[in-house]
């Protein structure tokens, strides 16, 4: 078992663990931050899998930018707390069963042979995944698909713009 | 780098159902946004494990995509979410459930 392996699997079990937390806690704050924490190890784990530029870019998009604004919103609204009152009790029983059969499906892929990426060797070069690498194939072969991606952060931003906008406050022109 | 893709995979899975189970148990409206982050982080997972495994870049390419397009799905979401605690007071999902604003 060498230091990688070990690595992993700690970092998994934190992944683990972060998630479990994020789902079953009551408090939508405590939910968030476990969120980020679940990011962070799995960042790490990218670190390991040889994708050191996609794992700088989840630290600051996914745990920077995107969870600051979970946190913002959770706090404007005000409603950290969930209110357990008219909940359909057939509901948690009927989620855990579909959770339980996606895990048998998940199983059968995974471990139901058909699959022989355990033995495959990954010796990677050190340039692989570096943000040079990834820039170079991003701005040649993915070039129209990334200008693509302008469009839709913009059309995202009027959007929620033009979503949020207090209508009582509009100007009769 | 002696880490199998297979267990890569695995914790993929694994992230992902938790990720469904967020959505089909939770009924607050930002938690279960939140699950939904959990299942894209999910699959970003197994794209960069396969990348690995296949030793292409191209699955890193779309993790980066996969990542922005969260990014604008995360902001008009919010926004829909602030949107309709405005008119209802509650993102209970279980509260939202005519469709006249």
């Amino acid at each position: 078992m060498t230091i990688d392996l070990l690595l992993f699997l700690g970092l998994a079990l934190v992944a683990y663990l972060a998630a479990v937390g994020m789902v079953a806690s009551r408090n939508a704050v405590y939910s968030a931050l476990f969120l980020v924490l679940n990011f962070m190890a799995v960042a790490v784990i990218f670190l390991l899998l040889g994708a050191a530029f996609i794992a700088m870019v989840q630290v600051t998009v996914y745990a920077g930018a995107i969870m600051v604004l979970f946190l913002f919103v959770i706090m404007l609204l005000g409603s950290a707390r969930e209110a357990s009152s008219t909940r359909a009790t057939w509901q948690a029983p009927v989620a855990i069963t579909l959770g339980l059969a996606l895990v048998a499906e998940f199983g059968i892929i995974l471990f139901g042979g058909g699959t022989s990426l355990a033995s495959r060797p990954a010796g990677l070069t050190a340039e692989f995944g570096s943000p040079r690498a990834v820039g170079q194939l991003l701005f040649d072969r993915y070039l129209v698909p990334f200008e693509v991606t302008s469009i839709l952060l913009l059309a995202a931003m009027v959007g929620a713009i033009v979503l949020t906008r207090d209508l009582k406050k509009k100007e009769p022109q | 780098m002696n880490v199998p893709t297979s267990y890569v995979l695995i914790l993929s899975a694994v992230l992902f159902i938790l990720g469904v189970l967020g959505v089909l148990v939770r009924r607050n409206a930002i938690v279960m946004f939140m699950s939904i982050e959990l299942m894209l982080n999910a699959a970003n997972l197994a794209f960069i494990g396969f990348a690995r495994a296949n030793q292409n870049l191209s699955g890193q390419v779309f993790v980066f995509f996969v990542i922005a397009v969260a990014a604008a799905e995360v902001a008009v979401g919010l926004a829909l979410i602030v949107a309709i605690f405005r008119t209802k007071h509650s993102i209970d999902v279980d509260q939202i459930s005519s469709l006249k604003g």
